[in-house]
């Protein structure tokens, strides 16, 4: 059978990564031996990560009120659209995806990194050489961390989002603060940070799954590394934008 | 004992060896050589199925580990040491920590009685002062040190040595290859060094294996290697510059 048909390299690579996910999904109930690596992986994709979710958060809502004022600069509109439409847009999209993919680069770059470099130093063999369950150790704690953190850093984006968007509108004298935040109550709804929420958790596991399987199947020293990460890095990015739009399409 | 069975391997295309057999004896020391490239650290890995092969067995005291569960699997892992070629130290941790990471995970051993198996680990291979030290600050000897103090600390049936003295100086190599010695012997342990240095073969084994044109080329006594017949041993031997006498 011809198996090098067009498309059959990536067919591989999809069977493979699911064989990881299903061992993944196997050794999750070993919560003994990726107990202490799970804390660690929530502090380094978590609390580690607030520092730059900080600065996108607040440059996301300033430059996004700034430019929807600059395009809604007639007298038709109330000026409270304004906190409507960066609210909203920061908690339906922004505040997650744009964390994603810098957090894509973030985490999923070190995570990649860190598996790729175990691998080609034999670290990963000496792991299973010693009875470990490498998959169980490695790799559920970091897809965990993905899954649980991230939902706290697009909280953390959105909020920061919409207070730099408040601040922009009030430190440009494009509007008040106070008719900012009456905008953005006027169209708040608890079904757009569900959705937001739901789309984070996507993105956290895309994410961590990929540079995992990556990282860990990484091959031929340090050049592979560096291949493993880029491949990684640019993957989750374009899967977290498939997500995005198939999510979207699916539920709102 | 270790008995390998008509084992056969290939990556792909590439045929690494065929119909490789031969018995590891208990209390023995058995090196396997060949040249770089040969299929020697691959072998290895299908000892304690690290790799599977395409065909074959290998059985640990009649066992084939091919055939175990996972669980089953996991419980020989744990009978084996290995020192990799580099260590494969696990950098995000001190020294003391690499060599504590099994006892912390596989025992119900307390902080007092980790740290006093520890350090006689780590004096059994001549480096009491480096417990705290980051293992980035290990020259390449030490950290093969280590990593054979972290691979007897669950005092293994078997140790198995992935080129135990390449990259090093003569003297270390001389200092690995006595400690080598000193482990079969002070602990009676089952023994597999995979090398290219003949040197260090005829410092330390009792059989040889030699893989060559993927296959197992010769097998036999280490006494034995210099009345082979076999042309291709005897070159591998007369290039490494080692003169048997």
């Amino acid at each position: 059978m011809n198996t090098n048909f067009p498309g059959a390299a990536g067919i591989r690579q999809f069977g493979h990564y699911a064989q990881l996910l299903y061992q993944a999904l196997r050794s999750s109930t070993e919560i003994s031996t990726y107990r202490k690596n799970l804390f660690q992986e929530f502090v380094k994709v978590g609390y580690e990560s607030i520092p730059i979710i900080f600065l996108v958060g607040i440059f996301t809502g300033a430059v996004l009120t700034l430019q929807t004022a600059y395009q809604l600069d007639t007298d038709i509109y109330p000026s409270t659209i304004i906190g409507s439409i960066v609210a909203q847009s920061i908690v339906i999209e922004l505040a997650a995806v744009i964390s994603a993919l810098v957090l894509a680069g973030k985490v999923g770059a070190r995570i990649s990194t860190e598996l790729g470099t175990m691998r080609v130093s034999e670290q990963i063999d000496a792991l299973e050489s010693m009875g470990f369950n490498s998959v169980s150790f490695l790799v559920v704690p970091r897809i965990l961390a993905g899954i649980f953190m991230f939902p706290i850093l697009y909280i953390t984006a959105a909020v920061f989002g919409i207070i730099g968007g408040v601040s922009a509108g009030a430190l440009d004298g494009i509007l008040p603060a106070a008719e900012f935040m009456e905008g953005a109550r006027a169209f708040f709804f608890e079904s757009d940070i569900i959705f937001g929420l739901i789309k984070s958790v996507v993105f956290g596991f895309v994410i961590t799954s990929i540079s995992c399987y990556k990282g860990y199947y990484a091959f031929g020293g340090a050049e592979g590394v560096g291949n493993a990460t880029t491949q990684a890095t640019v993957l989750s990015c374009i899967f977290v934008l498939l997500a995005d739009f198939t999510l979207a399409a699916i539920l709102l | 004992m270790i008995e390998i069975k008509n084992l056969k391997k290939s990556f792909g295309d590439l045929l690494v060896w065929e119909d490789v057999s031969f018995t590891i004896q208990d209390g023995e020391t058995t090196a396997v050589i060949g040249r770089s490239g040969c299929g020697k650290s691959v072998l290895l890995k299908h000892l304690n199925a690290l790799l599977y092969p395409d065909e074959g067995n290998v059985l640990i005291d009649g066992e084939d580990v091919f055939d175990l569960s996972y669980t089953g699997l996991r419980k020989v892992r744990q009978r084996f040491g290995i020192l990799f070629q580099g260590g494969a130290l696990f950098d995000s941790i001190s020294t003391f920590e690499n060599v504590a990471f099994p006892l912390r995970y596989f025992t119900e051993q307390g902080e007092e009685e980790i740290a006093h198996n520890v350090y006689e680990a780590l004096s059994m291979v001549n480096l009491e002062d480096v417990g705290e030290k980051s293992t980035s600050e290990l020259s390449g000897g030490m950290r093969k040190r280590v990593g054979l103090a972290r691979a007897i600390i669950l005092q293994p049936d078997y140790l198995l040595y992935d080129e135990p003295t390449s990259g090093l100086d003569p003297k270390t190599s001389d200092e690995i290859n006595e400690l080598i010695v000193t482990m079969a012997d002070n602990l009676d342990i089952t023994s597999v060094v995979i090398t290219h240095d003949m040197h260090s073969v005829l410092e330390v084994s009792d059989r040889v294996a030699f893989l060559d044109e993927q296959k197992l080329s010769w097998f036999g006594n280490t006494d034995d290697m210099k009345h082979s017949d076999n042309q291709n041993l005897l070159e591998f031997i007369k290039a490494s510059e080692y003169k048997i006498t």
